[in-house]
């Protein structure tokens, strides 16, 4: 039989690795050209409608970098946390939470704490983030529970808690029994960057939330690449054997890996409550948490890499509106951009590590080229231990 | 007093100017945009406003052009669509989903010039203007005909949240099937969203299962008829006409009337006095009806749901009493009616409905 075939190749491209995605980008956007023309448009200003206009006007730049900052700030966590082969796939649900805490303090002292209030909601967003991770590290880590399984299962448990909330204690009892809490005065909402003074953002709903994001990208850099901790859980994460031999505790990797996931999900909630949205409701169900899993994986876990993933996938939003209003171009463009750029980077990954060959006549050749990819590590698309 | 005669004949003259500005403008067209919750392709919800959106297109001639964006979050993202939207030079804008409620009124602000017109919320601005439909009324009728048909003596709601807006379409559905056989149950399972036919159809097969043998639903896909459908019980169709869907197990339709209330609203925009005022409508204004009753239905049910019909259009309220609460006790006494606020803010269910509503305290 007369067919192809993958092999194993010897040592993976280091510049193809980091190409990639790039690869991958560039391989939806002419898929995407492509598209536009199947669907009866001229594909240069569709284009332009989807990835340029609507970030060329000072409130287009405000909503990109407002939709961007929470996948950035939950893919940073997830990429730490997939360093170490921890697959937290519950931090849809850490955000909950984290969100559900800042509320509490925001409903509870918006009259008394004034300008504490909202350090205060950002402390308790992240230790509730990291709360609800923590009871998934603890099967893991105590149990040997799947995190993938228990993680996202508590994404559910966490969309109740919220309902439960806006329902019921935390309603509004002017809100004519609708699900919703009071609205956030001022000293429980993150300021607006036009209420600074930057005129240019005038009516931009961009506020300071952007700035924790801006502070973790570094941090997560640093910690990742230049701390023995983040040594250790790259090891346990690569190599767990290794890791183990080396006396690095495996518990302990699942413990930072789950908390620093948990802890960035859930100040991503408090981004969302204390900015954009100034409630909680029971509609907020944005899946930031399970669209940051894409930005990690198309970022390779490089922190550097996951701002720009984030923005791209930020953009992807924003361009299947920008089609919708302006060609009548059904939305749904934005799932199928998202699912050619997952397409694309995932068979970019294979290519690279493996190489198409014609099969030969009988008997097995893998041996042959077969080697210890050691050096590669590991991608979300074969997580599985 | 000649200053004053000098003013006025300077106010004449600038009322003048924006009357020709007026007329200058209706050459072209006004733009409205429409923002909906699910895709237009739902048969249901979005598919009734799409409709109503195509009918004001229609009634319009040129005068208008419309914008929709479908399958808009109730998060977040409303506001930028709705804010894009209105920048965009949008002078009528529609956002056609409860969630879009504080989103609206937070960009209406910035946009005072701007008409901006909100389906079933309770808040509006001197720019935001509140329109509904009494859907418990055709759900009251629909009720009837389940009445009649229900063998088991059950029937069930597939529901999305419980706001009043629902609650009470379960109530006005399960009194009148209770006014034709008092010993029937309704059956509720909240499926927490609006359009996902997967969830619809669990639910609807849920209730399948424990001996309802009568549909209805307040959710916005044909799944739960499809469902009725496969498994060989009745159910109605809601919000557009859903024969098609599951014509065997459909009884009739619950449908909302957008068109007229769109036209309106477009031809006030055009002659440059925007429709201000609040609208609740139902039979008797043409917002909503009960359609395509199945053949096999009985000419008893039929003449009862005529007449029932025939009293809601001449002004009788579904909610008057007397209505007993879900444990028995008088809620609403005989020759009392319940007003629109008690309506618009109900959160208990009448007698014959079985379970807790959520968050009832």
């Amino acid at each position: 039989m007369i067919g192809f075939e993958l092999v194993r190749r010897a040592a993976p491209s280091r510049h193809m690795q980091v190409l990639a995605p790039v690869q991958a980008v560039l391989l939806t956007l002419l898929a995407g050209l492509a598209l536009f023309a199947a669907l009866g448009q001229d594909p240069l200003r569709a284009f332009h409608e989807f990835f340029i206009a609507p970030v060329s006007s000072a409130n287009g730049l405000s909503e990109w970098l407002l939709k961007a900052s929470p996948l950035c700030l939950i893919g940073l966590g997830l990429a730490v946390a997939y360093r170490a082969n921890v697959w937290n796939i519950g931090a849809e649900g850490q955000m909950y939470i984290g969100g559900v805490c800042a509320t509490g303090l925001a409903i509870h002292f918006q009259d008394s704490w004034g300008p504490f209030l909202l350090p205060a909601m950002i402390v308790a967003g992240a230790l509730g983030g990291m709360f609800w991770a923590s009871i998934t590290a603890l099967c893991r880590a105590r149990f040997n529970a799947s995190e993938i399984l228990v993680s996202l299962m508590l994404t559910y448990v966490a969309n109740m808690v919220v309902k439960y909330l806006v329902f019921g204690p935390w309603q509004d009892p002017q809100a004519n029994n609708f699900p919703l809490t009071v609205e956030f005065q001022d000293d429980a909402l993150f300021p607006l960057f036009a209420a600074l003074g930057w005129e240019w953002f005038e009516g931009a709903r961009l506020n300071l939330s952007i700035v924790i994001t801006l502070v973790a990208i570094p941090l997560a850099w640093f910690f990742c690449e230049r701390t023995f901790a983040g040594f250790q859980l790259a090891v346990a994460g690569v190599a767990p054997a290794a890791a183990r031999y080396a006396g690095f505790s495996a518990p302990r990797a699942v413990w930072v890996a789950m908390l620093a996931s948990g802890g960035a999900a859930g100040l991503a909630g408090v981004s969302e409550v204390a900015g954009p949205i100034g409630q909680l409701n029971d509609r907020w169900t944005p899946e930031y948490g399970f669209t940051a899993i894409i930005v990690a994986a198309l970022a390779r876990l490089n922190p550097l890499a996951v701002p720009f993933a984030a923005l791209l996938m930020a953009l992807l939003y924003l361009g299947g509106e920008s089609v919708q209003i302006e060609l009548q171009l059904p939305k749904s463009i934005s799932q199928v951009f998202q699912g050619l750029l997952l397409m694309f980077l995932l068979g970019s990954e294979v290519l690279v590590r493996f190489r198409l060959r014609r099969r030969r006549e009988g008997g097995s050749v893998q041996a042959t080229e077969r080697s210890v990819d050691a050096g590669a590590r590991r991608s979300p698309g074969e997580g599985q231990r | 007093m000649k200053r004053s005669t000098f003013l006025g004949a300077a106010v004449v003259s600038v009322a003048m100017a924006g009357m020709g500005l007026g007329i200058a403008t209706a050459a072209e067209p006004i733009k409205a945009a429409f923002v909906y919750v699910g895709p237009v392709g739902d048969g249901g919800w979005t598919y009734a406003h799409d409709l109503g959106r195509k009918a004001m297109e229609k009634a319009l001639g040129g005068k208008v052009v419309s914008t929709i964006v479908e399958n808009v979050p109730e998060s977040g993202d409303a506001e930028r669509v709705i804010r894009d939207l209105a920048a965009k030079g949008n002078k009528l804008i529609f956002t056609t989903s409860f969630g879009y409620m504080d989103s609206t009124l937070k960009v209406a602000k910035s946009f005072p010039k701007v008409e901006f017109y909100h389906a079933t919320g309770f808040k509006s601005a001197p720019n935001v203007t509140i329109y509904n439909s009494r859907m418990y009324e055709p759900a009251y009728l629909a009720g009837i005909i389940a009445g009649h048909m229900s063998k088991s003596g059950k029937l069930g709601v597939v529901a999305s949240f419980p706001i009043p807006e629902v609650v009470r379409n379960i109530n006005a559905y399960t009194m009148g099937a209770r006014m034709v056989n008092p010993a029937i149950t309704t059956k509720v399972v909240w499926v927490s969203t609006w359009y996902d036919p997967t969830k619809e159809r669990q639910a609807a097969e849920a209730l399948i299962g424990q001996g309802v043998d009568v549909l209805i639903q307040n959710t916005d896909s044909s799944a739960p008829l499809q469902a009725a459908q496969d498994k060989g019980v009745y159910a109605f169709g809601w919000d557009s006409d859903m024969t098609a869907y599951g014509p065997k197990a459909h009884l009739a339709s619950a449908i909302e009337i957008w068109g007229g209330y769109y036209t309106k609203a477009a031809e006030a925009a055009v002659a440059g006095k925007p429709l201000k005022q609040t609208v609740w409508g139902g039979i008797k204004e043409g917002m909503n009806d009960l359609v395509s009753i199945n053949p096999i239905v009985p000419e008893a049910a039929r003449k009862q749901v005529a007449d029932k019909r025939a009293e809601i259009a001449g002004g009788k309220l579904v909610f008057t009493g007397p209505i007993k609460g879900q444990d028995g006790t008088m809620k609403v006494a005989a020759g009392k009616s319940l007003t629109d606020k008690e309506i618009d803010s109900i959160n208990w269910y009448v007698e014959g409905v079985e379970g807790q509503l959520p968050g009832q305290k």
